[in-house]
């Protein structure tokens, strides 16, 4: 099991930030073709970082905690794991702000006539 | 270059996209420091796991701080660490933040799956809900 290690420290920051969909009424994953949009672009920026980095060997992975899969290129599946599961997790916690607070982000539709706060 | 210099140059294009590209400015919004506040708090803890049990370990000629120890953890603060990750984690963190928010926020202004929009809270206290 030890080589889930990496895959289940972000599977418990999914389920934790979960709860913000159910309790909070995030509406993050309600709203799944926005939430794909916004990943597609970090994604592919941030593998590329990682695909930089691990070629340049700023960071490496214990084989013991990783399940060994090679998502794209030298970049395993954890990492891409980890730039799909932290994005999720920031959007839910800025909308579950939002529920709770109604502070302005800058996308509401009031946001149309140029409004800039 | 090195991660150090990446994280910068990182958080600078992020900024840069957030107040200038996108212009979202959610630097200048007070949801977005709050919820960073938040996350970043989570972010040393799982983070803190992922390099202090030394599932991820950093190579220390691109870094601040050391090498990740092969037989030890690295320090929890001090070498250029803060709760066992470099430094430079916390700006990749939040480059990666920034952008992922303003992706989000520039969607939703550009009108895609705008609504529904969060809320209310499934309990509160004096609010009949719904």
């Amino acid at each position: 099991m030890k080589q889930f290690a990496y895959l289940g420290v972000l599977a418990v920051c999914l389920l934790g930030t979960g709860l913000l969909e159910v309790f909070l009424r995030a509406r993050v994953y309600r709203r799944w073709l926005r939430l794909i949009l916004t990943l597609v672009p970090v994604v592919f920026i941030f593998v590329h970082w990682d695909i930089y980095a691990i070629s340049q060997n700023h960071w490496t992975f214990d084989s013991d905690y990783v399940t060994g899969i090679i998502a794209v290129a030298n970049v395993p599946l954890e990492e891409v794991c980890f730039f799909i599961a932290i994005p999720i997790c920031s959007i839910l916690t800025l909308e579950a702000v939002r529920s709770m607070r109604s502070w302005p982000v800058g996308d509401e539709v009031a946001a149309d006539a140029g409004d800039e706060q | 270059m090195s991660y150090t210099q990446l994280a910068i140059v990182g958080v600078l294009l992020a900024v840069l996209n957030d107040m200038y590209l996108l212009r979202t400015k959610l630097l200048t919004r007070r949801i977005f420091w709050v919820s960073y506040s938040i996350i970043i708090f989570f972010q040393l803890l799982s983070n803190g796991v992922l390099t202090g049990l030394r599932i991820v370990r950093y190579n220390g000629l691109v870094i601040i701080g050391s090498s990740t120890p092969i037989d030890a953890p690295p320090p929890m603060f001090g070498d250029g660490r803060v709760f066992f990750a470099p430094v430079e984690d916390l700006f990749f963190g939040f480059a990666l933040v920034l952008l992922s928010l303003s992706m989000w926020v520039w969607l939703g202004r550009r009108g895609v799956q705008r609504t529904p929009t969060a809320g209310p809270p499934r309990f509160t206290s004096h609010s009949s809900d719904e």
